[in-house]
């Protein structure tokens, strides 16, 4: 181990953001303090045991103390040891769910290239722009949840910066809904955006905030049940903008509730609807709403449906 | 003409299989969801099913009870076809009754052709 590697393992601040840990959460710091608190604690005994030589109860109170701390940190550093198996754990699921993820399109674009090479179908005759659609779609999926793994490796390392500029909600909302009509239109879902009278101008990153409301009406979309409908709200409440976005979709189980903004989870009730989904397009939402300083949160009711919000701080 | 019954949420897939297997005398059956897949080989009686595992509505493995718990369809060859590679998804899946497993990645389309073919000849 050369002097520059020992400069680095000393830095520990680097070394917990490795980890992706808090300083008080990460066992290399809680360590070096468990050893100052072991060597204040023996010259405070030596100090103290001195001048109390004749009270042993006091230097027995003291024992007792300094062992009370170091259990305590020890409990600490054990739970941050479990924390970073559970990020191991975790970090094996995701490789396995990112591959079964991108593996299904892959397996399309693998058949249909496959069908296209064997000649067994007129290229030139309507099929042949369907089967060019199919890898088009797939090529678009694959290509989606390699967007979101990287926002979400972005969000991590703390490298998402927000470009904030002031932009109207309002507008912005409108440009999706529009960019999203054709898929609603394919789910046979009927969309009513209902803004409140005013301005909406307010300071974000658009494109980040528009990845935010794509999710939602995404998600609103894709699990709706017959007879679609997606209502959406927008509203000054005191110092923030507040967007709601109500489906009478599958709504999500109790159960799952409180999982839901999860990285990869995805409801049993989703997977009954939609078997392709990353789930990381919720995770995305509340990582950028809470990074711009607003907040999201849902209600749902299984088999009525959802309503998601969020605020955003109009200053 | 022998009747095959997949049942496969990627549309995608089941069209280039049914385009291979259409003009050498099959008839396809098509359910997009593990319900309708029950469904569907109750009602239609097939000679073959190909299921994949990951399914809306019903997961394959449930389907897969089903079938072999009704008198009706029990006895019609199940191939299973999953992107699913692990272990114990390939021991559940012919403990209940599975003829074949194949994973999707390991093969080319003509290859899971043939695979589905050679299930008659045997």
């Amino acid at each position: 181990m050369n002097l520059k590697n020992i400069f680095e393992q000393l830095n520990l601040p680097a070394q917990c953001r490795k980890y992706g840990l808090a300083l008080w959460e990460c066992p290399q710091f809680l360590f070096l303090i468990m050893g100052l608190v072991i060597m204040l604690s023996i010259l405070a005994s030596y100090a103290i045991g001195i001048k109390y030589v004749d009270d042993p109860y006091m230097v027995a109170l003291m024992v007792i103390g300094v062992a009370l701390i170091l259990f305590i940190l020890t409990y600490v550093i054990t739970r941050s040891f479990e924390r970073l198996a559970e990020a191991n754990r975790m970090k094996s699921e995701f490789v396995s769910i990112v591959s079964h993820q991108l593996r299904a399109p892959l397996s399309n674009l693998k058949w249909t290239i496959d069908l296209l090479l064997s000649e067994k179908i007129d290229l030139e005759k309507e099929k042949g722009v369907e089967y060019l659609k199919i890898l088009e779609e797939n090529t678009q999926r694959m290509g989606d949840l390699i967007s979101d793994l990287l926002t979400v490796s972005r969000i991590e390392q703390g490298k998402f910066f927000a470009r904030n500029k002031s932009v109207s909600l309002k507008e912005m909302i409108e440009e999706v809904i529009n960019e999203m009509s054709i898929f609603c239109k394919a789910n046979d879902v009927r969309v009513i955006f209902e803004p409140e009278e005013g301005p909406s101008q307010i300071s974000i990153d658009p494109s980040q905030i528009k990845i935010v409301i794509t999710n939602l009406l995404d998600n609103a979309i894709r699990y709706i049940n017959d007879n679609g409908k997606i209502e959406m709200k927008l509203k000054k409440d005191g110092k923030n903008l507040y967007f709601e976005i109500k489906d009478n979709g599958v709504g999500i189980p109790e159960g799952d509730q409180n999982l839901i903004f999860q990285k990869f989870f995805r409801s049993r009730n989703a997977l009954k609807k939609q078997t392709n989904g990353s789930g990381l397009g919720l995770y995305i939402a509340k990582s950028i709403i809470e990074k711009a300083r607003g907040r999201i949160d849902f209600k749902s009711q299984e088999g009525s449906g959802s309503t998601f919000w969020f605020t955003l701080p109009i200053k | 003409m022998k009747k095959i019954l997949f049942i496969e949420d990627e549309s995608a897939l089941q069209k280039a299989m049914g385009e291979l297997l259409r003009p050498d005398g099959y008839e396809i059956i098509s359910a997009l969801n593990g319900e309708e897949g029950v469904h569907l080989a109750q009602a239609k009686n097939p000679d073959l099913i190909v299921l994949d595992l990951i399914l809306p509505k019903l997961h394959g493995f449930e389907v897969l009870k089903k079938l072999k718990e009704n008198k009706k369809t029990q006895d019609i060859p199940v191939i299973v076809l999953t992107n699913l590679e692990a272990t114990q998804d390939v021991e559940k899946a012919i403990k209940m009754g599975a003829t074949v497993y194949l994973v999707k990645s390991s093969y080319n389309l003509e290859e899971v052709t043939e695979k589905i073919k050679s299930i008659f000849n045997k």
